[in-house]
């Protein structure tokens, strides 16, 4: 049952103190368009967050602000500040690379580097930041065990990436951005390209990693938020086409008891 | 309406006797598609029949005969395979390390405003007519490196070091070849290396720029080993130009058939040595010697061309096959 | 030491942002570099060559030198009549050829054929210009005891034919493979389609392969050098020697006289407005009918 006015954003995040990342008035843009309406909203320290809702909502978009790399597009702006644990990454300063080793990213497509082998690519992170070569393979095996892809390939670490089925690049890739430590993990709709098994093991191992970082991650499906998520955020364009957080909040809450009439439109598959 | 058997309509006719013309323009084409096929095969044969006479008076011989005297109808063809690739190896040395960061900063670094004219005037390096290298090899180049390099540094050095000896003459020689060949061939590993590092997928970048890698190291660990059978591509491509050149040759290098360990001595090349002796020889003997090492050019050009080939296509596929 | 906390402070960050800096720095230097060479040859082109460049520069062909009188050695009109016969010959015999064997690549791709000529027309490009003057030399000038502008506009069109038949293939198959299924689903022939329909619309592509093939030639001297070997005197005859600019440019610069190598000079100068102008004309039409 709505209690506030139907359209009005719901915004239901975790106080303050439990918070990783906060979004104060977060907007962005290419060229002249507004892709993402003015966002405030905290992301939960350890827990999931998903951001749902149709395509062209922002969300994608508003994923890659928390890590810099919207910035990378020619004519991209960004307004607004974006704190982790209570420094603007946007601060006059901030050098986006040493950003990019605390907040990781996993991609829609796998993407793992072409040209290496498979341990290779999972240490590439640690060749960056001078870890020396002895050091590597200890942490290669733990963060290959921590993407549940150790007993798979333990035999062949030095087979090419290519080697592997997309489910395992998927991993390989986790287990990548796993290596070099992050406190927050970035997910841009990370099993859309796997069959419905590969699926179910990205998402098994979503949950556990949720234990030691604070994930975030972007899904166009809704089972797959109601599955993983601690906390959704429901995105979706406004009416000048600008994607804008609708309600945000424990996933329990959103999809049994949505507070916003255009949540529970899409909730119930009236659109999108 | 075809299976009855009984021809139809008029235009049916028609249109099945229009059909009939591709057959007849398709046979066309692939005639003149096949003089390319006969001009390649003129060319070798001509060479093979032409140095018929060396090849029977030296056989291989004459790619390790050092004399080279059309008087004493001696011919032999190393000074000449030495000039050749020694200065293109120079040229080669000189130009990769630069072409290559060319062509990584017009594929990835350069304002997108700029990239059609910088790329614009390094292919007008290549455009340069030949001669007109040659022109400003002589009465510029030549003056300043003689004066500025060659004759300080083979003062200096010309005794301990063998390959830097003097006297240093007019100044032609190896090494100004060289560099002008460099000069030369620039813009075609630039080329190439620009079109095989700009197709490199966009995923593979971004996976290095997430983990938090400056973008010098993204070129280093995303894109070179992406390209890098096309890079190497481009620079045989470039060897092969090099190998080729006559013009800038000739008038640089001294067209002296000696070998000469110095690089500041004058020199030959297989191409410039055809070019200023061939209108004017007097033997049969000497004229067939000609085309022999032009037969032995081709062939090392092809060997460059070939290996260039099969790496650009492995990496850039379409885009590269350009070159 | 691997820090793992993100230190702005630590060593190795602050050396891997320096080696940023310096890479970059370099990719620049190195396109600037680039550029030293360009600017150079053309300055010196143009400062030399304008001195030589007047009506009679034109207009009147060669007039020996006679030590102690001004006025200089006449003109370079021969060469330049020579230049746009031999040119224009090789022109001539190569755009049929290159064409319609690009069309056949283009239209025909797979199958055995294809392979082999677009093989021979890979090699074909990557020849050394002197080895196809050498070719000629034999063929031609060897059999008819003759060096003959003629002889030299066969070496320059075997040089042009596989440029034109590369950009005409390339160019061909920018055409959208849904015009030529248009027209197959209307009951058109297949080379009816080929000839009235894929070919207008690749025919400014196709122009400028060919003037961009036609640029290359006119700045070659290296074939012309064994099958044209030159002349002093203005004639229309392509089967006897005749001059190019080219060569005249190369003969006189190794000349003695001041007079002839300033002449060589204003040569150049027309050479390289020729053809570096063709090039950027080519870029700018290429630039506009793309976007």
């Amino acid at each position: 049952m709505a209690t506030t006015p139907p359209t009005a954003p719901a915004i239901r995040m975790p106080p303050t103190s439990e918070a990783h990342l906060v979004l104060e008035g977060l907007t962005l843009r290419y060229g002249a368009r507004i892709a993402v309406a003015p966002t405030t909203l905290t992301i939960p320290r350890h827990r999931v967050t998903a951001i749902i809702g149709p395509s062209g909502a922002g969300k994608s978009t508003l994923l890659r602000a928390l890590n810099r790399l919207h910035e990378t597009v020619p004519g991209a702006g960004v307004d607004g500040r974006v704190l982790l644990d209570g420094e603007d990454i946007y601060g006059l300063g901030v050098d986006p690379i040493l950003l990019r080793r605390r907040v990781g990213m996993v991609f829609q497509q796998p993407n793992p580097l072409l040209t290496r082998s498979i341990a290779e690519n999972v240490s590439i992170g640690l060749e960056l930041v001078g870890m020396p070569r002895r050091e590597r393979a200890a942490t290669v095996e733990w963060a290959l065990r921590r993407a549940a892809l150790w007993d798979e390939v333990r035999d062949r670490l030095d087979h090419p990436a290519t080697s592997l089925s997309g489910g395992q690049q998927q991993r390989l890739c986790i287990a990548r951005t796993l290596a070099v430590r992050p406190e927050v993990i970035l997910m841009d709709e990370p099993a859309s390209a796997l069959d419905p098994i590969a699926t179910s093991r990205i998402e098994d191992l979503i949950r556990e990693l949720a234990s030691e970082f604070t994930v975030v991650i972007v899904t166009h499906n809704m089972q797959q938020a109601a599955r993983i998520a601690d906390y959704t955020v429901f995105m979706t364009p406004n009416e000048d086409g600008a994607g804008e957080v609708v309600e945000a909040g424990p996933t329990e809450e959103i999809f049994t008891a949505p507070h916003n009439q255009r949540t529970e439109d899409y909730i119930t598959g009236r659109f999108g | 309406m075809i299976a009855t058997g009984q021809p139809v309509s008029r235009s049916h006719r028609l249109r099945r006797r229009l059909r009939h013309g591709d057959v007849p323009f398709r046979l066309l084409a692939a005639t003149f598609a096949f003089v390319v096929v006969a001009l390649l095969v003129a060319i070798v044969g001509v060479a093979w029949d032409g140095s018929a006479a060396a090849r029977e008076a030296f056989g291989l011989g004459f790619l390790t005969r050092t004399a080279w005297n059309p008087v004493a109808g001696e011919f032999g063809a190393l000074p000449a395979i030495y000039g050749t690739i020694v200065s293109s190896a120079i040229a080669l040395l000189l130009a990769a390390p630069p072409g290559i960061m060319i062509g990584i900063f017009l594929s990835d670094l350069s304002p997108a405003r700029l990239r059609g004219p910088l790329s614009l005037m390094v292919e007008l390096l290549a455009a340069i007519p030949s001669v007109v290298y040659g022109m400003w090899g002589i009465f510029v180049f030549i003056p300043f490196f003689r004066g500025a390099i060659a004759e300080p540094v083979s003062r200096a050095l010309g005794d301990t070091v063998p390959f830097l000896a003097g006297p240093v003459t007019v100044g032609r020689g190896l090494l100004v070849a060289g560099i002008i060949l460099a000069i030369m061939i620039l813009p075609t590993i630039a080329a190439v290396s620009r079109d095989v590092l700009s197709v490199v997928p966009t995923h593979q970048r971004e996976a290095l720029l997430a983990l938090g890698a400056t973008r010098w190291e993204v070129i280093r660990h995303a894109l070179l080993p992406y390209a890098r059978a096309g890079i190497v591509g481009g620079m045989m491509l470039g060897l092969g130009r090099a190998l080729g050149e006559t013009m800038a040759a000739t008038m640089v290098i001294g067209n002296t058939p000696r070998i000469d360990p110095s690089l500041f001595q004058p020199a030959t090349t297989a191409a410039s040595l055809i070019a200023s002796q061939l209108p004017t020889t007097n033997t049969e003997l000497h004229s067939s010697a000609l085309v022999y090492l032009a037969l032995v050019l081709f062939l090392i050009t092809l060997l460059a061309n070939s290996i260039a080939r099969l790496l650009v296509w492995r990496v850039a596929g379409a885009a590269g096959g350009r070159r | 030491m691997f820090d793992t906390v993100a230190n702005a402070a630590s060593v190795r960050y602050r050396r891997r942002v320096w080696v940023n800096r310096l890479m970059l720095g370099l990719t620049i230097g190195s396109t600037a570099v680039a550029l030293v060479p360009l600017v150079l040859i053309l300055s010196y082109v143009v400062r030399q060559g304008v001195g030589a460049l007047s009506v009679g520069f034109f207009t009147e062909t060669f007039r020996p030198v006679t030590i102690g009188v001004a006025g200089g050695a006449g003109g370079v009109l021969h060469a330049i009549v020579g230049s746009a016969l031999i040119v224009g010959a090789a022109l001539l015999l190569a755009t049929p050829l290159g064409v319609l064997a690009g069309i056949y690549l283009a239209e025909y791709r797979s199958g055995p054929a294809a392979t082999v000529i677009r093989f021979c027309t890979d090699v074909l490009s990557a020849m050394p210009s002197i080895v196809v003057g050498v070719t000629a030399y034999v063929l031609i000038v060897q059999r008819t005891r003759q060096f003959s502008g003629l002889a030299g506009s066969i070496a320059l069109a075997v040089l042009m034919v596989p440029v034109i038949t590369r950009t005409t293939e390339e160019i061909l198959q920018l055409v959208p493979q849904s015009v030529r299924e248009a027209a197959a689903a209307l009951g058109a022939p297949r080379w009816w389609t080929t000839l009235t329909v894929v070919l207008p619309a690749a025919l400014g592509g196709i122009a400028t392969g060919v003037l961009l093939a036609m640029a290359r030639a006119a700045g070659e001297t290296a074939p012309l050098l064994v099958t044209v070997l030159g002349n002093n005197q203005l004639t229309f005859d392509i089967f006897g020697p005749m001059q190019a600019l080219p060569l005249l440019a190369y003969r006189y610069t190794e000349q003695p006289f001041a007079v002839l190598n300033e002449q060589a000079w204003g040569a150049a100068l027309i050479l390289v407005v020729l053809v570096l102008g063709t090039n950027i004309l080519v870029r700018a039409l290429t630039r506009r009918r793309a976007g």
